[in-house]
């Protein structure tokens, strides 16, 4: 006996926005299995994965702070792979932001001026989109690969980064440590509730979602940025620009991540260090897949994420699960949801001869 | 009916008390937790943290209950998991990479009677503490075996990245290194990571190419150890003993044990007398130890190494005491002095024969 895949003529649209809630409930499942495999009570063990890091205020704070640069970003992103347009680079497009934004802060360290956080934001995004256009640059003069590109201008930026917090931005007061001074006040963003660490950048970053979903959904380009990802031919025949929208496609996620990049740097960490992601640039990547490319999807993709990330750190303190489940808990999400992706979009068949249906 | 229900009530009442009294009984134990920067591992430092940590618990017994959290990135996601612990009850905190650091004080201030203590920091606080080792003792011991076991007078050092604390390894290592042996070189390769077992290895084999037979590494991985006993050449272990994936490379490692100083802390707070304090602990404490030295070292060096531990440990020695140049020659500290906590702290200097230029 022998399988044999084959494309299904017609795949279901429902099933296809199911899929990710289908991944979700086989990751709880196998989820399931491995805390009976680490001998833990799994009903325990759901319960400090997936509801005690959220059963208070700060907690709840605690996980949109952590999918803020996650939705933020993963619906930049959305907008170039709507078009197939692959850019890999957020990680360093965000570095870059931090970079840009970073540099405002120090610069006017001391001063108390309304204008430092609005300028900071926006040389974030300057900052995104350059690093952004490096790629977009060489596609369309070249047609060099973006994904290469951007994949390894994120190593170029997190140097940079680590160069400049190691030099011209450490704190001269700091022992030779590389980190920058602490910003001042006027370069954080305030704290919305009290008690909590839910900053204006929370806020900032589901406005960016909302932006996102009218552009997306609601404008022409928009539209055309669908079409050329479904058809790139058809695109081109029906007049649209397809060296445009790879300049849209590759800047907006360059937008959005030099943006995300700022408002942590002036969010939780307050400061410039040699690292200001812990890899939200990729996270978002999957993020933006579970979320179907949907802004709606995204939002609600990167609140699990986020409390994937969340669960980890409670189920070490409350039941000495490995940290290494939420590293799995991704893992199985992303593998279920590109399985049901496949059965969707083809069939098994089971043949008794290899050969039969040729 | 009602006598059932009667039962039921006493039996919760009851329930109620028992809960009370194992609250009560569990609140006279001190919880102390640990946040760690990387998964503990074989060696390495969070390996010899967690030894601290399994140390307090034996010496401390049933007096204290530990938790530790692994794998916590430095920045915002530290401050929450230091503050979800000290949410948790745990009121002796324990924050073990440098990045913890402003983290660690942001949460401090939340909570003004629990005590953290924050490894190789500079800032202190009502309750917070800071403590680290004088690891630079080690390194100049080290140094001196080395000095005497090299053959080509070149030794490669594997550093991770620029800051005083590596700086100061690599120019104690070389004054070790120099004081038995003036023609020694060190080479030093940066890999920007503090563990990255690919890029250390790397560095080792680029080292070994250049002519160093004994390298050592200010890096976490055993990737530079392994790379000596498969070149057939010398290496100084840092943090753990790794003599089980050198044993024939491996001279001796320099280790990091914070198990008396963790337990002396605990104490000190279950004594109540504890006082935020800049712990920096060395040779004379025990934070600091040479494992076993490799029996192919002749018994000279062996009993140098030895005199000159007790000389660091009572004081008469300083690793680094005058005279010592700089890079180019310059003197920097004249012959009779030597340099202050103060001067150690902010070290952003190479000494005379460490070769190539620090990265700005």
């Amino acid at each position: 006996m022998f399988v044999k895949i084959e494309p299904r003529p017609e795949p279901s649209r429902v099933m296809k926005y199911c899929s990710p809630l289908i991944a979700a409930v086989l990751m709880l499942i196998s989820g399931l299995v491995i805390f009976t495999i680490l001998g833990k009570d799994p009903a325990q063990a759901f319960h400090a994965f997936f509801i005690e890091p959220i059963h208070d205020l700060y907690g709840i704070g605690e996980l949109f702070i952590k999918a803020a640069p996650l939705m933020l970003i993963g619906t930049g992103l959305a907008v170039g792979f709507r078009a197939n347009i692959w850019n890999i680079g957020a990680e360093g497009q965000m570095a870059l932001g931090a970079i840009f934004g970073g540099y405002i802060a120090i610069i006017f360290h001391g001063s108390s001026s309304h204008f430092i956080l609005p300028m900071m934001i926006l040389a974030g995004a300057i900052g995104g989109i350059l690093w952004a256009a490096i790629p977009a640059l060489l596609k369309t003069v070249f047609n060099a690969n973006e994904i290469l590109v951007s994949l390894m201008l994120n190593y170029v930026a997190l140097l940079l980064l680590e160069l400049l917090v190691h030099g011209p931005l450490r704190d001269p007061n700091g022992y030779g440590f590389p980190q920058s001074v602490l910003f001042s006040d006027s370069a954080m963003l305030p704290v919305l509730i009290e008690g909590t660490r839910l900053h204006l950048g929370v806020l900032i970053s589901i406005i960016g979602v909302g932006v996102g979903w009218v552009f997306l959904e609601k404008s022409f380009t928009g539209y055309q940025l669908q079409v050329a990802g479904l058809a790139q031919k058809a695109a081109t025949y029906a007049g649209f620009d397809y060296k445009k929208l790879i300049w849209i496609g590759m800047l907006a996620g360059g937008l959005a991540a030099g943006i995300a990049g700022v408002l942590e740097i002036a969010g939780p960490i307050g400061q410039l260090l040699p690292s200001i992601s812990p890899g939200y640039g990729y996270a978002a990547i999957i993020v933006a897949f579970v979320g179907r490319l949907h802004p709606g999807g995204i939002f609600l993709s990167s609140l699990l994420m986020a409390l994937l990330y969340l669960g980890g750190e409670s189920g070490q303190m409350n039941l000495d699960l490995p940290s290494a489940v939420t590293g799995i808990f991704q893992g199985l999400l992303l593998f279920y949801l590109l399985a049901a992706d496949f059965l969707i979009n083809y069939r098994l068949r089971l043949t008794v001869r290899r050969g039969e249906t040729e | 009916m009602i006598a059932k229900k009667h039962v039921f009530s006493i039996a919760i009442l009851a329930a109620c008390v028992l809960g009370l009294v194992l609250s009560a009984s569990a609140a006279e134990k001190l919880k102390v937790g640990f946040v760690y920067i990387s998964p503990i591992g074989d060696a390495g430092w969070t390996y010899q943290h967690n030894l601290g940590r399994l140390a307090l618990e034996k010496n401390l017994g049933d007096k204290v209950e530990t938790k530790y959290i692994e794998k916590v990135p430095e920045g915002p996601e530290a401050e929450r998991v230091i503050r979800n612990l000290a949410k948790s009850g745990y009121d002796l905190i324990f924050t073990t990479s440098f990045g913890y650091m402003n983290p660690t004080l942001k949460v401090a201030k939340m909570f003004p009677r629990k005590y953290f203590e924050h490894c190789t920091g500079y800032k202190t606080a009502k309750n917070v503490g800071t403590y680290m080792c004088r690891y630079y003792q080690g390194r100049y011991l080290a140094g001196i075996i080395a000095g005497k076991m090299t053959k080509s007078n070149t030794l490669g050092y594997v550093a991770a990245f620029p800051i005083p604390e590596v700086i100061r390894g690599i120019n104690a290592y070389t004054l070790g290194a120099r004081s038995v042996n003036p023609a020694i070189k060190v080479k030093v390769i940066w890999v920007n990571s503090w563990f990255d077992p690919g890029k250390e290895r790397e560095a080792s084999e680029a080292l070994i190419a250049q002519g160093a037979d004994v390298i050592t590494h200010h890096t976490d991985s055993t990737a530079p150890v392994l790379t000596a006993e498969e070149k057939g050449v010398y290496a100084i272990a840092y943090h753990s003993d790794m003599s089980k994936y050198g044993p024939k490379a491996q001279l001796t490692a320099v280790t990091h044990n914070y198990g008396k100083f963790y337990t002396k802390v605990a104490q000190s707070v279950l004594d109540h007398t504890w006082k935020p304090e800049a712990v920096w602990s060395g040779i004379k404490e025990g934070s600091i130890k040479l494992t076993p030295i490799n029996p192919v070292v002749p018994k000279g060096v062996v009993a140098l190494v030895e005199k000159t531990t007790k000389g660091i440990a009572d004081g008469t020695f300083k690793p680094f005491h005058g005279p010592i140049k700089n890079q180019n020659g310059k003197l920097i500290v004249a012959a009779g002095k030597s340099l202050t906590d103060k001067d150690l702290l902010g070290m952003n200097y190479y000494v005379e024969g460490v070769q190539g230029s620090i990265p700005k």
